[in-house]
């Protein structure tokens, strides 16, 4: 669409600026505040230059969360994009199981996060839930309170209950835009599924994946309320994703300092990947 | 190969279907049936655990709370977006597109990176423990993701619409909220969807910003599990209570849900 020039289009903008603003830059100064001062109660505050930046950038604890974090993130995009466009590909296209499939799978979307983490909880606790109690009973020797291994099991299989659906919403919605013609000139070409998978539908899903991929990174980069109440980061630390390290230590031990300084790290990364992403997409879109 | 073809998704929903049932099933039990018998359905089916929450005030007023602010959230969010995403799908301005991306950006900040600094400043403009600071916090991702969508639905509307109308003579006021607003409804009803949705399943900052006036439902939970004990079929019931709301609204959007996904989610 070509757009007229209007400056006083801005007016319009107005309100979301000033709702935004309020929300986003006035905290995030406090942060920037906090990551160069050291603070001694009372509103005293001391400058400390960049040295909360080095102490997190050096610090063994925020190497070994971002490790955890990155694995994570790796593990679950891994199975959750293969799997979600497994599914949109086997979804019925037309008649009343759209409808049922449709609803029956946004409904992990849209569970409180917490309550997802305690639903899991209570479904894979060894002796009196389901997961839990079946693994036990044909043989292993299961359980996520205890044992890092099984937690990161758990964890893991929680989220790809939690948001596979997004996956398989987004390519569905993708294979939806495909016009029949193109799958009746692939007929007509004699070509093989994976050809017509490979050719004509993974192409077109290019957008919609890129979206899928882009949202997932970020969302599972974020994690914070579902392994929470889940392991609450244990056993030990096994499980502390970045979010959860950054809250206890902002509200748990309130290290203001270091705290300030690992949330804008952490910010910066999400914000390059995700810049990364967005520069990729626009360039595809102008292209196409 | 074809004919099997059902199973994958039918596999699927039952994936998804089964901690739910857990759930369900954990709300119908008493405490102790839970504690000492592994069981796939209660035998002693009770109902005292939703009674317990729906006579208790510190239990039903966590609903009452958590739609609260979900709705003010919803309306604030929706009513500030749709100008702005006039603006954005019809005119140049100054600034446009790295406002566009800074918009985007809130959507990508980590909330634990904002908890902090939301408790400290909602604290000082005296709105901590109100449902409007946590309508307003939640803001920040809602409103970028208002305006995408929106802004989506509206540049799919040829802007010829708008010349004739105002050809036709039609203020611009009279023209936005008679004419424009109605060819957009459906997507200004997925858009409150996604509002309500995220909203609705965000914790950490409804947690952060309230004590006990506007405390939500989901946070009343995490106190239960933590300080008497393991009230696992109390905790069981309120968690199968909140996802009826999201089962009502999906039922509303189903037609549109798997397109509303593909434009809006960022």
């Amino acid at each position: 669409m070509n757009k007229t020039i209007n400056q006083k289009a801005w007016f319009f903008v107005v309100p979301v600026f000033v709702l935004v603003a309020f929300n986003a830059a006035i905290p995030l100064m406090t942060v920037v505040n906090y990551s160069f001062q050291e603070t001694f109660g009372n509103n005293v505050f001391a400058w400390e230059g960049t040295r909360w930046f080095k102490q997190i950038l050096l610090s063994e604890r925020f190497h070994d969360a971002l490790g955890r974090q990155i694995a994570f993130t790796f593990i679950i995009l891994l199975i959750q994009i293969p799997l979600g466009i497994g599914i949109a590909l086997t979804m019925p296209k037309k008649g009343w199981g759209v409808p049922v499939c449709l609803i029956l799978m946004s409904m992990p979307l849209l569970i409180p996060w917490n309550v997802v983490g305690a639903m899991w909880n209570i479904f894979a606790l060894p002796d009196i839930g389901f997961l839990g109690y079946s693994l036990n009973a044909i043989g292993f020797d299961f359980n996520f309170t205890q044992q890092p291994g099984d937690a990161w099991f758990t964890t893991i299989l929680m989220d790809v209950w939690h948001w596979t659906s997004l996956v398989v919403l987004l390519s569905y919605a993708g294979l939806n835009s495909i016009q029949p013609a193109y799958y009746q000139a692939a007929e007509i070409d004699g070509a093989s599924r994976w050809a017509t998978f490979r050719y004509i539908e993974l192409p077109k899903m290019k957008k919609v994946l890129t979206l899928a991929i882009l949202l997932r990174f970020m969302d599972s980069f974020m994690i914070y309320t579902e392994p929470f109440v889940l392991t609450g980061g244990g056993p030990g630390n096994a499980t502390a994703f970045l979010s959860i390290d950054l809250v206890k230590m902002a509200l748990g031990q309130f290290d203001l300092g270091p705290a300030a300084a690992m949330s804008l790290i952490y910010f910066f990364i999400v914000l390059l990947v995700c810049w990364v992403f967005y520069s990729l997409m626009m360039k595809n879109e102008v292209k196409s | 190969m074809k004919k099997y073809k059902w199973l994958i998704p039918t596999l699927y929903i039952i994936f998804l279907m089964l901690p739910i049932y857990w759930l369900i099933n954990m709300s119908f039990k008493t405490t102790t049936e839970i504690i000492n018998t592994y069981s796939l359905w209660p035998r002693e089916f009770t109902t005292e655990n939703y009674v317990k929450i729906f006579t208790d005030s510190t239990w039903y007023m966590g609903y009452v709370n958590s739609i609260t602010y979900t709705v003010f959230n919803t309306v604030i969010s929706v009513a500030a977006a749709l100008p702005a995403a006039y603006a954005f799908s019809r005119y140049k301005f100054l600034g446009d597109k790295h406002l566009f991306f800074w918009l985007l950006t809130n959507r990508m900040a980590p909330p634990a990176v904002f908890a902090l600094p939301f408790f400290q400043f909602y604290s000082s403009v005296n709105l901590f423990d109100t449902h409007i600071a946590v309508a307003l916090s939640h803001c920040l991702f809602n409103i970028p993701l208002a305006v995408w969508i929106l802004e989506g639905f509206m540049s799919a509307v040829p802007k010829e619409l708008d010349e004739t109308a105002y050809v036709d003579g039609y203020s611009f006021n009279r023209f936005f909220f008679k004419i424009f607003i109605p060819t957009i409804a459906a997507g200004i009803g997925i858009t409150m969807f996604f509002c309500f949705m995220f909203s609705w399943v965000e914790l950490l900052l409804a947690k952060t910003l309230t004590a006990t006036e506007a405390k939500p439902i989901a946070a009343t939970m995490t106190r239960t599990a933590s300080t008497s004990g393991y009230e696992l079929g109390l905790l069981a019931a309120a968690g199968s209570l909140t996802i009826i709301p999201g089962a009502i609204v999906i039922y509303f959007v189903r037609n549109y849900i798997a397109k509303g996904f593909a434009m809006g989610r960022v």
